[in-house]
């Protein structure tokens, strides 16, 4: 133990700085115009929304041309990710339900069964979507294809006009079923 | 014939070499008097010079198949695409990088480093920018760890029978690798996080420009940016020029070609988080945030699909066990379907929220057996059996299982996936 405390000592001495005073300033300021340039999260409490609206029936002109051929006529069928219906195994009367799950099996679970959030969609659509064109749906479209994919739940009726006063108010049926797993 | 013998040798033409002397060899050639063998025991590449050098080294192209395979049973397409690693052909705890696990949700970006720019903004008093250049002048910390993705071996989560897969097809969504990078607390002590700030957004550089919500305490405790992995810069599909690497987190929230951090009083409900990478426990309840990777681990020799080649005889039992909370204090080792279990050894360095590798010497009678491991952690974490996992989640929910892992042998020593 003393040889120890020998060597840590002499460390110490020797450093010229310690750890735990290490003050780094390599950085540059981050200006507020290249904020704005990328600053796309939109949070569940409507923070970011942009300016704009859009209706379920452009939405559904947008998706027909842009969306259904990954996602399926009715949001279902997929390959890629089921928007629509409960999540779970696909019902026992779909004849394709052994086809589907053991293929595509993230089809189990629904963007309108499970996301607690209505801006979440609005936020990936304008983010991401459509998978091989990302970013390039404008504010207007994103609201138009969130109210459409909320149409195909059933969660909005189909004369729904989406913008950023009433999209917070949409009551995902997710949002009840949720549980953290983190404490904070 | 002795024109050519005469000839003295300079020597430009002796430097010269191969070619010109291996033809004028056979010429020079002397009786064998005493029938040497030597010339016809030895294999070729003894009785030629060797071959070159690449400038960037591979593998033995005896060894070219062992690769990734792209899992089957994910929606793959072109852009979302799930590779698994080849853990039975794997020693030790490190993966090599060409064969690490990568899942990619659109694809890989091609991203020039330098104009990478990482942004940090949101809750602090000076948000703050840095390039690639710039962040490699912060010290560097070098930790080994795993990674795993929160939907490993997840056909045996849903599938009601027990699949034959390998066991790079069920489990090899996970991988090991030493990381050098910089501690985020340096940076984010640079930029004064609010007192209000408790998430941090984590964004990356991709076209779906993937993100997730990290609470700020792991970011302050021991994540990093991840330049390098196993000693070279990430590779592109890992997450090139710079990840976020949260050790013993589910792999989804080490965010690849990590561009901005926005620190928040809040979690986004990013889309990920909103869905996939949920939890669904058996009440219905959305269980969301669930960072952690579980105690786990898996018998890697023997596993599926593989023929032991003798029908008796010794084998060595090895595999993998780790845990997203700390060490591996311990695995167990059945040979009987859990009613007996042995101590494993555990071969050094065993290190947190890493791969470690266990063993048990077996000597199989050549009876049908079933064999299974059970890791415990440091803080008594201990692998549920299937049916305790299962008791928890919905039944078709995939995400974060950690059962144990059971392989059966028959008489023929074929190794199948088995439900206990």
């Amino acid at each position: 133990m003393a040889h120890k405390h020998a060597w840590l000592a002499a460390v110490l001495l020797l450093s010229p700085l310690s750890f735990a005073d290490v003050d780094i300033q390599l950085a540059q300021p981050l200006l507020q115009t290249e904020i704005q340039a990328y600053d796309i999260t939109i949070f569940p409490d409507g923070k970011n929304l942009p300016e704009g609206s859009g209706n379920v029936i452009q939405g559904k002109t947008l998706y027909k041309n842009q969306c259904q051929m990954c996602h399926g006529e009715s949001g279902i069928e997929g390959p890629a990710a089921r928007l629509a219906g409960s999540d779970g195994w696909f019902s026992f009367s779909d004849p394709l339900r052994i086809l589907r799950i053991d293929k595509y099996p993230v089809l189990l679970i629904s963007v309108g069964s499970m996301w607690p959030h209505a801006t979440s969609i609005f936020d990936y659509i304008r983010r991401a979507m459509p998978h091989y064109a990302p970013k390039s749906l404008n504010n207007d479209e994103s609201y138009a294809l969130t109210a459409y994919v909320l149409y195909l739940n059933g969660i909005v009726t189909e004369d729904a006009i989406l913008d950023k006063k009433n999209i917070v108010k949409i009551n995902m049926p997710g949002k009840k079923r949720s549980a953290s797993g983190w404490p904070e | 014939m002795s024109n050519q013998m005469n000839k003295p040798l300079n020597r430009r033409s002796f430097l010269l070499g191969g070619v010109a002397m291996g033809a004028a060899m056979p010429a020079l050639a002397l009786p064998d008097n005493h029938k040497s063998l030597i010339g016809q025991t030895y294999p070729a590449w003894m009785k030629t010079p060797g071959g070159q050098i690449e400038a960037y080294g591979t593998v033995a192209r005896y060894e070219k198949h062992i690769t990734r395979h792209k899992a089957k049973d994910t929606a793959q397409t072109q852009l979302f695409s799930v590779w698994h690693s080849p853990i039975e052909n794997q020693q030790g705890i490190i993966t090599p990088n060409g064969l690490h696990f990568t899942v990619n949700h659109n694809g890989v970006p091609d991203i020039n480093p330098e104009q990478h720019i990482l942004k940090i903004h949101g809750l602090v008093d000076r948000p703050i920018k840095l390039d690639l250049n710039t962040l490699q002048r912060y010290p560097m910390v070098s930790p080994v760890h795993f990674l795993e993705c929160a939907g490993n071996s997840a056909p045996n989560a849903v599938s009601l029978t027990a699949l034959d897969l390998s066991a790079q097809e069920l489990s090899g969504q996970v991988s090991g690798a030493q990381y050098s990078g910089v501690a985020l607390k340096y940076l984010l002590k640079e930029a004064g996080v609010k007192t209000s700030g408790k998430w941090v957004i984590a964004e990356g550089a991709d076209g779906g420009s993937h993100a997730r919500s990290i609470p700020l305490s792991k970011l302050m405790d021991d994540a990093f940016i991840a330049l390098y992995q196993n000693g070279e810069r990430l590779r592109p599909e890992q997450g090139y020029p710079m990840r976020l690497f949260v050790p013993g987190w589910e792999g989804n929230a080490n965010v690849k070609w990590l561009h901005r951090l926005e620190v928040s009083d809040k979690p986004a409900f990013t889309k990920d988080e909103s869905g996939l990478y949920s939890d669904i426990l058996s009440d219905g309840k959305i269980k969301r945030f669930s960072f952690h990777m579980d105690v786990k681990s898996v018998i890697t020799q023997p596993s599926g699909k593989m023929i032991l080649p003798d029908q008796k005889g010794f084998y060595e039992i090895s595999g993998l066990a780790w845990s997203g909370y700390g060490k591996i204090k311990q695995v167990e080792v059945s040979i009987d379907e859990g009613k007996n279990w042995h101590i494993a050894k555990l071969h050094g360095p065993v290190l947190s929220k890493a791969l470690t590798r266990f063993s048990l010497p077996w000597n199989w009678d050549g009876k049908e057996r079933v064999i299974l491991s059970r890791a415990t952690d440091e803080h008594g974490h201990v692998q549920p059996t299937r049916s305790q996992w299962r008791e928890q989640y919905a039944s078709y929910s995939f995400n974060h299982f950690n059962a144990i892992q059971a392989w059966s042998v028959n008489r023929d020593g074929l190794v199948e996936n088995y439900y206990v």
